[in-house]
This record gives C-alpha cells, structure tokens and sequence, in this order.
C-alpha cells in the first residue's frame, strides 16, 4: 500500500503555543515526481516541510514518507531522504571539497564527491573555504550536500530566494537533472513562476491548509477559466467579452472584420491571478 | 567504518579549530601568557624549597585543559547550535555519537599540543621541573587525561545551558574564571577562606590542580595540602564522578535544535 506514494499526509497539525501554523494539512507526493509547495510566507511551508523532513514532532495527523514516520527517523531513513535546509554557509573553515566528501562518507552508497560539486558548478571552487562564497554558491554547496548521498526524496525549502534571474534559471536546470534521474523532489518556495517552471503538481498552502493541487496549468481551474477576448472596433474604442468559448468568438469576429480583427488578445487569467484569488479567499 | 567516521569528524573538528586563529590565539596562547605574566610578578617561596612560579603553573597546565575541554566546548557548540551545524548533521545517517566523538578528538589533540607548549615555556624558562620518575609521569597522564575527560563531559552537558551564541560566552566565562579563582590556581589554595575551599572541593578543577601539584611539586609539599597529603585516590573518584554525571547530563538534555526551532 502506498508505495506509489513518497510523502503521505493526512490531517496533520502543528501549533506553537497558541499560534496553529498547520491545521488539518492533507497532501501526497507521488514517487519520481516534482512536487512545489506554493504559498506566502508564514502560511506553514516551513513548519510542515520539516515534519516531514524528522527536525520538528507534529501535534496531530498522519505521515508517512518513503513509508516510515519522520517522528521516528532511523540511519537508514536518513539515508534515503537528502535535505536542503533555508539556512546556509554554516562551515566557514572548510572548503567546499572537504565538505563534500566529508558529507559523502555519512551515506552507505554515496556519489562521487567530484562529480555532485562538478553537477552543481562549483569545480572552479572546489579548493575554496565556504566563508567566501557568494549566496548562489552556497546554496548550490547547499545542495551538493543534500544530494551527495544519492536520496530517493529531495526536499528543497525555497532553494532560490535571493537568486539573480540567471542563477536561478542554472538552479532550475540541476532541478530537472535530478528529476530526470529519478529523484522525488519536494520543494517550497513563494515564487509561482518556479512552481510553473519545476513542477509536475503544485499544492497552495495557506493558513496553514492546503487550498488546492493541481497541475500548475490546471491550478484554480484556470485551464476551463473563461477567457477575455478583446479587440479595436471601427470607431477606434477597445471593446472586451469573456467567453467560455473565445475560438468561435474569435471566428465570428475575423468574418465580422472580414479577414484581420485589429488589436485582438485572448487572455486567460494569470497563475498569479488564480493564486493570488486562492491565498485571499482562505 | 563507524571508526573511520568519528577519525574523519574530529579532522574535520581539527581543521575548523585550527583555520579559525582567534580561537588558536585565545586557547593556546591565553595560559601562556598568564604564566609569563604571574611567573614575572611573583615569584616568593611559599614553602620551603617551592615558589610560587611552580605552583601558579601547574594550575594553569589544569587551566588550560578546562579551557580546552569544558570552556571552548561550552561556548562552541551554541554557536554551532544556532548556525545550523547541528542541524544539518541530524539530517544526514551520520550517528550522533559520531559527533561527540569528533569534539573528544578534537579536544584530546588541543590539549596534547597545549600541555606540551605549557610544559616547554614552563621549564624552558621557568625551571619547572619536568616529572623526576616513571611514577610521577604516570600520575601526570592519568589526572591530565580524567580531568581532560571530566571537563569535556561537563563542557557538552553545559553547553545547553546558554540559550543562544551571543550570550554563550558571557555564561561560560565567568564559570570558568570563577572556578580558577576559589581552586587554587592564582592564589595557594590553603590560604583561601575555609568556605571557599569547600565550595571548590565540589568541583573537578581543584582537584586537577592538586594532582598536578603531586607531580611537579617536591613531596615535602604534600604537608601544606588541606589534607596533610596529595589524596590521589580521591582525585580520582572526584574527578571519575564529574565524568560519570557530565556524561549523564549529555545524554539526558543534549539539544540539537535551538528551542525556536523545534
């Protein structure tokens, strides 16, 4: 049972002291797939991601990941989960290639050391003390370490905050790599166009419910969403209708204007729209 | 190959330490420098045939191994607590002994290197006498590496009491400096009030002292000890019953997560 599944949860719960900052969470993540955890801060992203990671106990609910309960991590669970925290830069001493191949020896069939830091672009760095990266390459440091043992799941707790557009383009790229390999990658982040861009599911968390999963392209129903036609009419004003239907409204306008329709868009709302409707609404 | 791992941890420990040079200066160095300074100042006989240059020095040779194990530790690990370290060790397979392990290492490899220093500017310029007999060589290991052990225990146990980094320093600190005071390391510690001799005899400090001064000092001093005698074999239980209780504390209410965090 469930073994199609890498993270199951059910009705999970997590307050501190009077704050709920998760309240009755479901969620599943299915083996080999991208799974992003969307929503703003303080919605329980965090919280919950480290529940299932075996670093916080939970309240109430069931989980499972890779079928054991987080609350009760063995060596051998820990071995098959690789994690990458929000924090960074902890080592300052070491170089990036101590570390590395320190990590290595923790993990029963590690990768090679030299080739996780060549996967995550850091050759040219390998010799250097941590304290001198910049907040890229620490990050990707980061994730050299999460992912040096191998792991079956990977969890990623907003990987590329404070990311320069072309780091986190190359980020996402290692993302897709692993996923190719094989590994289950369950990752946070506020950012709704990483969410779009990695992965196959996303889940909206807020007030520390999950408000919805769907393919990002299916989130909030926006694929059967209406869409806005719009166009130029001969007197010069711009004139716009919703449609369920904008193909035929489009047709019907091309033979109205005889051949070209001017200014004509078709809009269908944004990711953003549909999320941002989503986080306010609950 | 779990062996091997606690060897790798405490290189790794002994990198760190070693890379980071404030941390070298302010243990190596620091009962160097109190001893060239104490050793200059004063150098009366307290007893006959004793000054007090040998006296100050084998209390700061036990100094310096408390710096070693309980002071650094009881600091480091906060810091390391609040940066993550611990943290992110947890999330690895890595056995959580294997981490102590790394820290004892990289304890006992401090402390060989900062009593050999100590004993080489000690007799080198102080005529310190180095230990006259095979006996006296044996007492030296054995009350260095108890007290080493004691102290490392004590600083791991201790190191959950600050609540965070910044503030690790200013708890441990004057623990330490306080202990130094009452236990026989500035001021001969029979001169001291009765209450505060008591009070030190609880800790292992004075006793690490004590049996230092078994070895360094002539035998005709043992008359000036509280007890008319070195008392080794009550060093020892003292100092074996602080390793038995830091070692239980560790186990009870080690904390790997800062309390914002769990």
């Amino acid at each position: 049972m469930g073994n199609d599944l890498a993270v199951s949860v059910k009705g999970l719960r997590k307050a501190y002291g009077r704050t709920v900052a998760v309240d009755g969470l479901d969620l599943d993540v299915r083996r080999g797939e991208v799974f992003a955890l969307l929503g703003p801060n303080g919605a329980g992203k965090t919280t919950t991601v480290e529940i299932l990671e075996g670093y916080r106990k939970r309240d109430g609910g069931e989980v499972r990941v890779l079928d054991r309960d987080p609350a009760e991590p063995t060596a051998d669970w820990r071995g098959r989960v690789g994690i990458v925290l929000q924090g960074t830069g902890e080592f300052e001493e070491l170089t990036v290639g101590e570390l590395v191949h320190h990590f290595a020896a923790f993990y029963p069939k590690p990768d090679d050391p030299d080739e996780v830091i060549a996967r995550v672009g850091l050759t040219g760095k390998a010799k250097a003390r941590t304290h001198g990266l910049s907040g890229g390459q620490k990050r990707r440091l980061d994730v050299a370490l999460g992912i040096v043992g191998r792991p079956e799941l990977l969890f990623l707790d907003e990987p590329t905050t404070g990311f320069d557009p072309e780091a986190r383009r190359e980020f996402w790229q290692l993302i897709r790599d692993l996923n190719a390999a094989g590994t289950t990658i369950m990752l946070t982040t506020h950012y709704l166009d990483e969410a779009e861009a990695l992965a196959q599911r996303v889940g909206v968390i807020a007030d520390g419910r999950l408000v919805e999963v769907a393919e990002p392209g299916r989130l909030g129903n926006r694929a059967n969403a209406p869409a806005t036609v719009s166009w130029r009419t001969p007197d010069g004003t711009v004139e716009s209708k919703e449609s369920d239907t904008p193909t035929a409204l489009v047709s019907e306008l091309a033979a109205r204007f005889g051949g070209e329709v001017p200014g004509l868009t078709v809009t269908r709302p944004t990711l953003e729209d549909v999320y941002l409707r989503m986080i306010g609404a609950a | 190959m779990v062996v091997d791992l606690a060897r790798r941890q405490g290189i790794v420990e002994l990198k760190q330490f070693t890379r980071s040079r404030e941390a070298v200066v302010f243990t190596m160095a620091f009962p160097i420098i109190m001893i060239l300074i104490f050793a200059s100042i004063f150098s009366d006989e307290i007893a006959p045939g004793v000054n007090y240059t040998q006296y100050f020095i084998t209390g700061m040779i036990a100094t310096g191994l408390m710096t070693v194990g309980f002071q650094s530790l009881a600091i480091q690990i906060p810091i390391e607590r609040d940066k993550g370290v611990l943290k992110r060790y947890r999330g690895t397979p890595m056995p959580k002994w294997v981490y102590f392990a790394g820290k004892v290492l990289m304890v006992a490899g401090i402390g060989v290197v900062e009593v050999a220093l100590l004993l080489a500017v000690s007799i080198g310029f102080f005529d310190l006498e180095p230990p006259a007999s095979a006996a006296k060589w044996f007492t030296f290991a054995w009350v260095s590496i108890l007290g080493l052990s004691a102290c490392t225990l004590c600083g791991i146990a201790f190191s959950s009491v600050p609540r965070n980094a910044r503030s690790a320093t200013a708890v441990v600190t004057p623990v330490a400096l306080v202990l130094q005071f009452i236990s026989g390391v500035f001021f001969v510690f029979t001169d001291l009030p009765a209450w505060m001799q008591q009070v030190a005899a609880i800790f292992p400090l004075k006793w690490m002292c004590q049996g230092l001064r078994s070895v360094f000092l002539p035998d005709s001093f043992a008359t000036v000890e509280p007890a008319g005698s070195w008392e080794l074999g009550k060093v020892a239980l003292i100092l074996g019953a602080w390793c038995v209780l830091g070692l239980a504390i560790c186990v009870r209410s080690f904390t790997w997560q800062n309390k914002y965090s769990r």
